[in-house]
């Protein structure tokens, strides 16, 4: 071979090749980035920033800071102030500012704020706000003749932290956390719901997923071992509640599982259950568990039949040729090929049943609510801060497995039917 | 799977019983979504089968469930049936009113999750779109954080995203808004959300179709002297256009059964039926309520039908066989 020249390739009108490639490939980049941008902007605007709102709204109250700025002001002065002994000066603060609620009739918002963090504060402010205007100097005694709880200094370093407008707080409280005399620690045991509740649910949401697997298993492995014409009819069978309306499955749930519905009817009938006897299957934790395994169940048929349809039966053929008994050729050949299956349906069914709301609030009951429900009726109560804090921790949890799902799994790999 | 003849007998017993056990599950799956349909024709105001119903009695069903259906809400409900009535029940009852609500939210946000997702599939679907996983995982994540929390930001952003009274933008967006000029109680909101939420169906829809997309054939058509509108119309469209339907199917039946979001963010004049429905369930269930199940499964059985007709058409015309 020849001493190779290095001679530039050119395009047509005399452009190095190389360059005219490069443009020609940011062009097609560009043309495929604006083909996306309109939606992308869409979900921008409609989906994020909403959650990016929830986000600040979980670190901002401005019902203590905007309804007490004498005291605020007295607290940006004296930041290192005593709680256990504050002076005659910030008393004399609070009484004004317990005088303006009255007038301006914040008291509720005020007493509401700090009492996030410390419990019993809202009737407090409202019987120091009813008070306020009659009191005469010197107001420490005057407070404290009222009601001892003034001087506590739980409250003093309650009423601290809610004068700031952005505050970690709401997280706090929602991690089970109370103001003491001492500084934020543990609540008492029986005031210890959100982690426990958030414990009940990752708990409820995994007992949930094993039902689905256990269930969804030997279906889809039915349906992938079936002649064609035979598993797209029961393919129907799957795919009907998965198109039928999630409150339609929960209200037939009702209609089967109640005291005076068609099972209990049945079993009464059958002579199984004593007339007084008769189960009771909702309005509680087993009709959360029934009625959501059966919504999610499609979620993991579907993911484990796509991964079992692809494996050859000769694998199986040959393990049992070479001596394995059935057992062995399941466990050791067929399982081990399902795994990435398992993997995504189960992924898939626990994200969707942890953020679950609407079967626990119409089967559950009182027992058998999950965080979801929890954030609904702080909704409800208009404690937004607080709502919004617990619906931060749950999505950090999962956008976690999201995450993890999207390593494991790909997201492009997610398809239906 | 037929038994292999080599089968031991105690492979035969477990044929058997995983065959029953899987029957067992099938009707785990399909039994809550019959039971309610003989139940709407209950006579009686239970929600279990009757002595008489059970015995096939005639009596023991009635339509009067259905019939509840167009006069709640109806100011003269026991008169007599003619065209005044029925164009009264086309304006007032509670029920028409829902399923108006519903069909119209249902359909806009349809239109405008399967527009913008079609023309962002077809940029995720290039071989050179930058940062495609990421915007992936960005556009599927409705679908995959809970409803409650994307409802509970948006009722925090609705009701600050108001138009200022008197301007400009007023006396056009504004019409789309609610009283107030905000995107909180209007069906703007609604519809907005409810497109949010289909996106992720309409993007894996039309993925998957596009996936197996031969690009050769847009060269094809352009060296034969096509413009893009053409290509767009004459090639990729009809080879899309199944996924593109069963994706839109989709974002309807995602906006039509979506209750959450219309409780935190819609008033008194978006009420839908999924949140009539969850009230009724709430407060005092009805056999009306069985009524309009039986209904909706009637619908959701066409509407699967349907989607399985373009799913193999769409798999016959790029060259798949089988499921």
């Amino acid at each position: 071979m020849a001493e190779a020249t290095p001679t530039l390739l050119t395009t047509a009108d005399g452009r190095p090749l190389k360059a005219a490639l490069a443009e020609a490939q940011v062009r097609a980049k560009r043309r495929a980035f604006l083909l996306v941008l309109p939606l992308l902007a869409f979900v921008l605007l409609t989906f994020l920033v909403p959650i990016g709102y929830m986000l600040k709204r979980s670190f901002e109250h401005d019902g203590f800071a905007n309804s007490a700025p004498a005291l605020r002001a007295w607290f940006a002065e004296n930041p290192g102030f005593d709680p256990a002994d504050p002076p005659e000066a910030a008393y004399a603060a609070l009484v004004d500012d317990l005088a303006r609620m009255q007038v301006e009739r914040t008291t509720g918002i005020a007493g509401t704020r700090v009492n996030y963090s410390v419990s019993g504060t809202i009737s407090l402010f409202k019987a120091g706000a009813r008070a306020a205007a009659d009191l005469q100097p010197p107001f420490k005694e005057a407070l404290l003749a009222a009601d001892a709880k003034w001087g506590s200094p739980a409250l003093w370093r309650g009423m601290e932290s809610a004068s700031h407008v952005y505050t970690p707080e709401f997280y706090l409280v929602a991690a089970d956390r109370k103001l003491t005399d001492e500084g934020w620690a543990r609540g008492e045991d029986k005031e210890r719901i959100y982690l426990y509740l958030f414990f009940k649910t990752f708990l409820i949401s995994g007992i949930i997923t094993v039902l689905c697997l256990l269930l969804a298993f030997p279906v889809a492995h039915l349906l992938a071992t079936l002649p064609m014409a035979k598993s797209a009819l029961l393919m129907i069978l799957v795919l009907l509640p998965f198109w039928t309306s999630l409150l339609v499955r929960t209200t037939s749930w009702i209609v089967l599982l109640q005291e005076q519905g068609v099972v209990n009817n049945m079993l009464v009938a059958m002579g199984l259950v004593d007339d007084k006897g008769r189960l009771s299957m909702m309005y509680n934790m087993t009709g959360t568990i029934v009625a959501m395994t059966h919504v999610l169940l499609p979620f993991m048929i579907l993911p484990l039949y796509s991964v079992m349809k692809v494996i050859p039966p000769s694998y199986a053929r040959a393990a049992r040729s070479l001596g394995a008994t059935s057992w062995t050729t399941f466990r050791r050949v067929y399982l081990p090929q399902t795994l990435p299956g398992i993997a995504a349906g189960s992924l898939l069914v626990f994200i969707l049943a942890v953020g679950y709301y609407i079967t626990p609030a119409l089967v559950g009951g009182a027992d058998g609510q999950l965080i979801s429900n929890l954030i609904a009726f702080h909704m409800s109560k208009s404690n937004w801060s607080l709502a919004a804090a617990i619906a931060a921790m749950l999505l950090a949890a999962i956008l976690a497995l999201y995450w993890i799902y999207d390593r494991l799994v790909g997201i492009d790999r997610l398809k239906f039917g | 799977m037929a038994l292999p003849t080599y089968a031991s007998p105690l492979e035969r017993v477990w044929y058997y019983t995983y065959r029953v056990i899987c029957v067992l599950i099938f009707v785990f799956l399909i039994s809550p979504i019959l039971v309610v349909i003989p139940l709407s024709f209950n006579a009686e105001p239970y929600f279990t089968f009757t002595e008489r119903m059970l015995t096939f009695d005639p009596d023991g069903y009635s339509t009067r469930w259905y019939d509840a259906l167009l006069t709640l809400g109806h100011p003269n409900a026991d008169g007599p049936r003619d065209s005044l009535w029925w164009s009264q029940v086309w304006e007032r009852a509670t029920w028409v009113q829902a399923a108006k609500n519903s069909f119209w939210v249902g359909l806009w946000a349809t239109i405008l999750a399967t527009t913008l997702g079609t023309i962002a599939a077809l940029g995720l679907s290039r071989p050179e779109m930058p940062y495609r996983r990421l915007i992936m995982a960005l556009l599927i994540s409705p679908m995959i954080v809970p409803i409650i929390i994307i409802a509970v930001g948006m009722s925090f952003f609705y009701a600050q995203a108001c138009v200022p009274p008197g301007g400009a933008l007023e006396s056009t967006v504004g019409l789309f808004l609610s009283e107030k000029g905000c995107l909180a109680n209007s069906h703007l909101g609604v519809i907005v959300a409810h497109a949010v939420l289909g996106i992720p169906f309409v993007i894996i829809t039309v993925t998957a179709t596009l996936s197996g997309f031969d690009q050769s054939l847009i060269r094809a058509a352009q060296s034969m002297g096509a413009n893009p509108r053409t290509v767009f119309f004459k090639v990729i469209m009809p080879l899309i256009l199944p996924g593109v339907i069963s994706g839109a199917l989709f974002a309807f039946v995602t906006s039509f059964d979506e209750v959450v979001a219309v409780l935190f963010i819609a008033g008194p004049d978006q009420q839908t039926i999924p949140r009539q429905m969850f009230n009724g369930i709430r407060e005092a269930i009805s056999p009306a309520i069985l009524a309009v199940a039986t209904i909706l499964v009637v619908i959701s059985t066409l509407l699967l039908a349907t989607v399985e007709l373009l799913r193999r058409r769409s798999d016959r015309l790029r060259g798949v066989t089988g499921r």
